[in-house]
């Protein structure tokens, strides 16, 4: 274990510096402002599967791996929705877990902001018109922002909560 | 008495590459008394429209066939009262198609959570007010017994579902689970499209395997319509399957170890499988390589580059998995965590027909790629790697070696990657089809029916977590409940797949 975490010390971090486009770099810096003028120190998520097919928290997960690091940025993923800023959901709301998923969101204390992430959560996906979805986040609790794909990447998912600070401090 | 043999014998069947034949009560019965003397695996139960199909296994020839009731009265002799493991099947086929099981020993819902708006959504529908229905939870009754509920938004990042411990101290006697949160109405969505349009959905019932699913339906779908597909395509497809099983053990065996307070390995662990996931976006263009195997071959060819690619990741893996596998083994207060815990009986194992990990942990040797050997994998030599201790130190170790055998059909695969086509037509037409490949978590079981004008008429796929979530409750028996987690986590059923 010595030598692991000896090798952990001397080799260069795997750490990517983030989204590498321009824009997001600045998207990053302005995330630090955003966050502290509004919440403090970091930004804290509740993620809510509602439905998935499993494929977005697969790569929700990846967030947290050396590469994309996502503490780094003062975002951070929290146990219940009493400590969250941001409900991020996906799934296209099966009706099984509409009512858990209101309840969470009556949960999180205000200000707060709902992330749809994945194509099944913004309008159903290729689940929409099923008996038993309902098309999409939106048709039980408010959605502040859409991060499209199937499963969006961790870099799709990184710069949408960037973009997201940056809408909350407008 | 009738067996597997008898249902061979019976021609006029439509399906391949193994016969569907129709059978009547007594005999229905009969299959029901061989499931329940362990003389044949139960592989899949599933409703259609007036029919219920059950698909039998036999392990010891490697054959496998269905069998089908007619059920003109919306009843058919339950199987749960003979054969435990067919009960959430059976609830699922009343829930989903109005089919009674006469006789069952549970006679609650399953998926159905009153929720839908309609009663019996693919049988014949009927509305429903949809507000919701009170679930009975079995009684525990005892001094000092209390119960703790837990879901379906849990603490972490994963699938909903509500488990009901009953507790004496902090030692659990009982776990009951209650899943059917993310049921998406799956197998109705799929019933009327196109194989094409199908097969993404097939490929989404649960996302970490949606190389294996999305296999499993394809390989049904070719059975039916006698396509034979390109040997390059079999090879990209084998590809597949192996980096998506060595993408998912390497995340398994990081989380198992971060469930037991050793966050260390999850950090090395999620770096590997972040470099599989690259070399797979790389190869084919998605990361968990959704969309890529069609009917008819795989959508996607690898290039020359990608293949380096995919070589240098193997090499990295190499380089630094054997370190970590010392670091779980030589760690005493990792295994102290994992060594006993969780233990799963050979026999219930057995008796489930469990698979994956789960089944190769408690002695059951059962692997798709070798028992009802598939290309590429019927060219390739191979371990299966079992363990009889069954504890989530056994579930870990066999996860170990996959891995190793994985990165060895990677190399070889591409070492003997075959010229030519990637994809050839599916002609529209009718037919049936049943396949079985294995997952990385165990084995996926398809049926496909195809009208005449090609599209589908009914597919189910049976997720290997049908026969490893009732063993999971039976594995926490004695624990403490804070090692449920632990526990949870070697066995990483799916709840979409079960869902559906």
């Amino acid at each position: 274990m010595r030598k692991l975490l000896l090798q952990g010390l001397l080799k260069a971090p795997l750490t990517e510096k983030g989204p590498d486009d321009a824009a997001v770099e600045a998207l990053a810096r302005e995330l630090d402002a955003a966050a502290r003028a509004r919440l403090g120190r970091s930004l804290s998520i509740r993620e809510v599967d509602a439905g998935s097919c499993n494929g977005c928290e697969l790569e929700i997960h990846a967030l947290g791996n050396a590469f994309y690091d996502l503490d780094r940025f003062g975002i951070r993923f929290v146990a219940s929705p009493r400590h969250a800023d941001v409900l991020l959901v996906t799934g296209p709301v099966a009706k099984n877990m509409a009512e858990a998923l209101k309840r969470t969101y009556d949960a999180t204390p205000s200000p707060k902001w709902v992330v749809a992430a994945g194509d099944c959560a913004i309008n159903g996906g290729l689940f929409a018109g099923s008996y038993a979805v309902t098309d999409g986040a939106a048709a039980v609790i408010p959605v502040d922002l859409k991060i499209p794909g199937c499963p969006p990447t961790p870099v799709d998912l990184l710069t949408g909560l960037l973009a997201l600070l940056r809408a909350g401090k407008a | 008495m009738v067996n597997l043999s008898d249902l061979f014998a019976r021609n006029g069947s439509a399906c391949r590459p193994w016969p569907r034949v129709s059978v009547n009560e007594a005999e229905w019965s009969a299959l029901c008394a061989e499931l329940a003397a362990g003389r044949l695996t139960l592989s899949a139960l599933f409703g259609d429209s007036a029919t219920v199909h059950m698909a039998l296994l036999d392990e010891a020839t490697g054959r496998l066939a269905l069998a089908s009731l007619p059920c003109p009265a919306g009843a058919f002799p339950s199987v749960a009262r003979h054969h435990p493991p067919a009960a959430r099947l059976e609830r699922t086929i009343r829930d989903l198609f109005g089919l009674t099981p006469v006789g069952a020993p549970d006679d609650r819902p399953w998926l159905d959570h009153a929720r839908w708006g309609v009663r019996a959504p693919l049988g014949a529908a009927s509305p429903d007010a949809g507000a919701g229905a009170a679930y009975t939870v079995l009684p525990v009754e005892g001094e000092g017994v209390h119960q703790i509920p837990v879901g379906p938004v849990h603490a972490g990042i994963i699938e909903p579902g509500h488990f009901r411990f009953s507790a004496y101290g902090e030692t659990v006697v009982r776990l009951e689970e209650r899943l059917g949160y993310v049921h998406k109405g799956t197998e109705g969505l799929m019933a009327g499209r196109t194989p094409e349009e199908a097969a993404r959905i097939a490929g989404r019932h649960s996302g970490d395997a949606t190389v294996a699913y999305a296999l499993a339906f394809c390989r049904a779908v070719e059975a039916a319509r006698g396509v034979a597909i390109p040997e390059r395509a079999h090879a990209l497809r084998g590809l597949m399957a192996e980096l998506e099983r060595l993408a998912n053990h390497l995340g398994d065996i990081g989380a198992i170890c971060n469930d037991a307070a050793f966050a260390l390995m999850l950090a090395h662990c999620g770096v590997l499988r972040e470099r599989v996931l690259r070399a797979s976006a790389r190869a084919f263009g998605h990361r968990l390589m959704m969309d890529r195997v069609v009917p008819g071959g795989v959508a996607q060819d690898i290039t020359a580059e990608a293949i380096t690619g995919v070589k240098a990741m193997v090499a990295e893996v190499r380089r630094a998995f054997p370190a970590l596998v010392r670091l779980y083994d030589e760690t005493a207060s990792l295994q102290d965590r994992t060594v006993g815990t969780g233990f799963t009986k050979p026999e219930y194992v057995r008796q489930f027909g469990a698979g994956g990990f789960v089944g190769r942990a408690s002695g059951r040797p059962f692997d798709a790629r070798r028992a009802l050997p598939y290309p590429p994998y019927d060219r390739l030599p191979f371990e299966v790697p079992v363990r009889t201790d069954g504890d989530v130190n056994a579930r870990v170790w066999v996860r170990i070696r996959e891995v190793e055998e994985s990165l060895g059909l990677i190399i070889r695969l591409l070492d003997t990657l075959p010229k030519g086509d990637i994809l050839v037509p599916v002609p529209a037409g009718g037919g049936e089809g049943v396949a079985l490949v294995e997952s990385f978590r165990g084995d996926v079981f398809a049926f496909v029916a195809l009208a005449a004008d090609g599209r589908v008429r009914r597919a189910h796929l049976r997720d290997p977590s049908w026969f490893q979530w009732p063993l999971l409750e039976t594995a926490i028996e004695g624990n403490i409940v804070a090692d449920f987690p632990l526990c949870n986590k070697s066995f990483n059923c799916s709840y979409s797949g079960v869902d559906l």
